[in-house]
């Protein structure tokens, strides 16, 4: 018989192990699934983990996309990470990325096609606002009515999808588009547009925001008292109110941070890679940077390794598509099966097993 | 009726780091009350939880009635004649007593014929209960007896009782031994646990004796004196408290019709409280737990906020700070419950210290927390308590309950309170360890500062406190002085108006 004894203390060990024990496992049955679908399972893990870095011929393209896609994972999952640290369950970080874009490509557009040097700094803002005023709804919904931030901030995110479908058709449309449904594109508007600083190298504004926001993240939560009582807010929340946290601020404050910036991260996107609002624009970041937080052990430097292996697996689950014509669910799956063995795994840092007669 | 009902030979259980019981031997004879004594973490909870199928044993056997015996779940102990009263109650405060006891059962009956049957039991044994009440109205006394009746009903051989009496008033108590009185008159035995040597002299016919894990005696406790069970319980001998005469100053903290709504549907109002505590003092607040003990410690650390005039400390109105603020005032406490609320489990000593320290000189400088000198601060709290812990970066959860207690106590009054409140300052800790905080309860009172000690451990108050009064269901007797006090007296001031019926 196999049982699982509780451990005195938490395995330091494992806890930085699991993350590279569940990539492992991952790579192991997402190999079995391909293999299954018929692809050789071995080319497929070297294509998606491999190619985009060092295949001569993709890596030209690809590796400076390991900054783009990343940028907005760790910007959001920062933001989120914080949160869930405080036991304050931001799912919908989708929603706020997408108000964040509409709000801040919004901006841009109004002052269009005048040429200032504030109109780039002024749709940060909005943008970090947009997501702002989208995560207060929860956030206010919960300390005044005790509902559920889990359901309202994911219920939200389809209200924000719809939003999005209505302006990118309404009033952000392109006047000059010849009726076609999307904005004007922002990375032809130079004063408004979120361009590479660095040439062929993915490094945006939007990748200087995720580092500030890292070194930021991780002073606040080792030095800094608030980050400790944000801490202390999720691991017992009797104890935050006896050493005087107020819970009402946390949750706030959290749902706060986690929504402007993801919603700037949704503006850095928009103003930049993705060039203009469209119905679907949205690529599932704020859903995938969930993953990115736990892979991280919702801590910034995790979250900054975490981020660039879910950039790779996007870049290289597209190259499969492209080299071996795998279905694009089977990328989702596969990222979807990274955070299922990372919480099955977790069950060891906290449980040892032991064989035989109980 | 002398043949042994139930016999343990060998038991041995073993956790990751600490052995629970080692090579225990018990023996129950048909109709005796059998006491279980020993300290916290002797073992007897260990012991008994494999009696009732809830832990398995590593090795040994158990025999009932001359069958070998190992339930594999409550359920089989169930069958074969054991039922057991825990020390937590586990019922459902929004159903009815009859509803409660229903939902234990196999095959509950209809609710008409279970309440007659709950009747019958309860009036057989004399324990007064209403099978329609809702549970979440009863006191801690009447929830004891749906848990006993639920047990009844089962007609067991054997009876295990998890420390019956630790929520109990005096009154209840009485009640309480009358029934096990009765019970053992029928032929059922009884396993006893407590640590309350009186009691078991009282009550119990056979005493086995536990010290960690281990068999250290088996007496007739009648026969026994009070000391020479201490002695057999504890082992070595500690030193109790001093009491030094202290000097008496000005007022400290006063509560002026202190009030509050109940926190939850089931958590007690605090109804128009009035005391004064001057410095070098030490009050004593008892009561059965549930009365609005947790409530008066929350407005008093500043948790909860009330009215600003109602808690007034060395003449400013402090009722609605939060308790950084009260803090800074030098005004501290320590909750009852370590883990969670005065403690995080999975957070080291020196996090720990952070909770109630922020006030303290360069803790915090410009929102930053000084590491170093929070690392120090836990490193005084270990060395002045005796704190047993590998260092200050172990976990809070890794320490025995004793220890965390310690270092709870021990993070507050080295910040020189001028006021504090504690809350079961020795709850579920060891003897010394308990007699190491009174001392340094004593200690702080005689340095000038003024304390309330809440607690349901009567003799503690006793020993420790100037004056002594009651929390009852939210209001706080008056506060008398504890030299001359009686125990029927406190019985009274327990009960409050409506004391529990005595059965006859």
């Amino acid at each position: 018989m196999i049982r699982l004894e509780k451990r005195l203390h938490p395995s330091r060990a494992l806890t930085s192990l699991t993350p590279i024990l569940a990539v492992i496992l991952t790579m192991i049955i997402g190999g079995v699934m391909f293999a299954l679908l018929g692809k050789p399972p071995l080319e497929s893990i070297r294509i998606i983990f491999w190619d985009p870095l060092f295949n001569p011929q993709f890596a030209a393209y690809s590796r400076p996309q390991l900054l783009v896609k990343a940028a907005p994972l760790i910007l959001i999952a920062i933001g989120l990470s914080i949160g869930f640290r405080a036991g304050i369950w931001n799912i919908g970080a989708e929603g706020q990325y997408i108000m964040g874009a509409i709000c801040g490509a919004g901006m841009g557009l109004a002052f269009y096609p005048a040429d200032l040097f504030i109109i780039f700094p002024l749709m940060v803002i909005t943008g970090a606002f947009g997501g702002w005023a989208w995560a207060m709804i929860p956030a206010l919904l919960k300390t005044r009515f005790g509902t559920n931030e889990i359901l309202v901030s994911l219920m939200l995110v389809y209200v924000a999808e719809s939003l999005l479908a209505s302006v990118s058709s309404g009033v952000l449309k392109n006047p000059d588009g010849m009726g076609f449904p999307g904005s004007r594109n922002l990375q032809q508007y130079p004063a408004a547009a979120n361009s590479e600083l660095i040439a062929n190298t993915g490094m945006h504004w939007g990748v200087v925001a995720c580092f500030i926001a890292v070194i930021f993240a991780y002073v606040v939560l080792t030095r800094h008292l608030q980050g400790f009582h944000i801490r202390l807010t999720g691991q017992a929340p009797r104890a935050a109110r006896f050493a005087g946290v107020n819970p009402h601020r946390v949750t706030i404050l959290c749902l706060g941070v986690s929504g402007a910036l993801a919603g700037m991260a949704g503006l850095f996107e928009v103003a930049g890679p993705a060039g203009q609002i469209t119905i679907d624009f949205n690529t599932g970041y704020g859903f995938t940077a969930i993953i990115v937080a736990f892979l991280g052990r919702l801590h910034p430097l995790g979250i900054v390794l975490a981020g660039l292996l879910m950039a790779l697996t996007y870049i290289g689950g597209e190259l499969a598509q492209l080299m071996l014509g795998l279905p694009g669910a089977s990328i989702q799956l596969f990222q979807g099966m990274l955070l299922f063995f990372l919480l099955a795994t977790d069950v060891f840092t906290h449980y040892r097993v032991r064989f035989g007669e109980a | 009726m002398t043949q042994t009902l139930l016999s343990l030979d060998g038991v041995t259980k073993a956790y990751p780091g600490v052995v629970a019981n080692d090579d225990v031997a018990l023996q129950v004879r048909h109709g005796d009350v059998h006491a279980l004594l020993g300290e916290n973490g002797a073992g007897k909870s260990t012991l008994v939880k494999m009696i009732y199928g809830l832990v398995k044993p590593d090795s040994g056997t158990m025999t009932l009635m001359g069958h070998p015996y190992a339930p594999p779940e409550p359920r089989a102990a169930r069958a074969a004649g054991v039922a057991m009263v825990f020390q937590h109650f586990s019922l459902f405060n929004a159903l009815s007593v009859a509803e409660n006891i229903a939902l234990g059962m196999e095959a509950p009956p209809a609710q008409r014929d279970l309440a007659a049957q709950i009747k019958t039991v309860s009036e057989t044994y004399g324990l007064p209960l209403d099978p329609y009440r809702t549970v979440g109205n009863l006191s801690a006394g009447e929830r004891q007896r749906v848990e006993i009746i639920r047990c009844l009903l089962q007609n067991p051989k054997l009876l295990i009782m998890d420390e019956p009496t630790s929520v109990l008033t005096p009154q209840e108590v009485d009640i309480l031994f009358t029934t096990l009185k009765k019970l053992s008159a029928a032929g059922t035995a009884i396993l006893y646990i407590s640590h309350k040597l009186d009691e078991i002299r009282q009550i119990c016919d056979r005493a086995t004796i536990l010290r960690r894990g281990k068999n250290v005696g088996y007496c007739r406790p009648a026969e026994t004196t009070a000391r020479d069970l201490a002695e057999m319980m504890v082992g070595s001998s500690f030193t109790s408290p001093t009491r030094k005469p202290r000097e008496i100053g000005d007022v400290v903290l006063h509560l002026n019709d202190l009030s509050l709504p109940a926190p939850s549907a089931f958590g007690t109002a605090l109804k128009h409280i009035n005391l004064t505590v001057k410095a070098g003092e030490i009050i004593g607040i008892g009561g059965v737990a549930g009365n609005g003990q947790d409530e008066l410690l929350s407005a008093l650390s500043g948790e909860v906020k009330a009215t600003a005039d109602s808690v007034v400390f060395n003449g400013t109105s402090i009722g609605d700070h939060p308790p950084g603020q009260r803090r800074s005032l030098r005004v501290f406490s320590a909750p009852e419950e370590r883990l969670g609320h005065a403690a995080v489990p999975d957070m080291s000593l020196v996090e720990n210290t952070l909770i109630s320290t922020t006030s303290q000189k360069d803790m915090i400088r410009n929102g930053f927390i000084n590491w170093p000198k929070a690392r120090e601060f836990a490193e005084q709290v270990i060395e002045a308590f005796d704190v047993r812990t590998p260092g200050a970066s172990s976990t809070a959860q890794s320490l025995s309950g004793g220890n965390l207690q310690k270092f709870v106590i021990g993070r507050e009054v080295l910040q020189a309170p001028q006021l504090l409140v504690v809350n079961q300052p020795t709850w579920g800790v060891d003897a010394a360890a308990a007699a190491a905080i009174r001392q340094a309860l004593l200690d702080l009172a005689y340095s000038g500062a003024a304390l309330i000690v809440i607690s349901q451990d009567l003799d503690e108050l006793l020993e420790i406190c100037d004056y002594f009064g009651v929390l009852n269901a939210g209001s706080l007797s008056d506060t008398r002085p504890v030299e001359g006090l009686k125990m029927d007296q406190i019985g009274l001031m327990m009960g409050g108006a409506d004391s529990a019926e005595a059965p006859q």
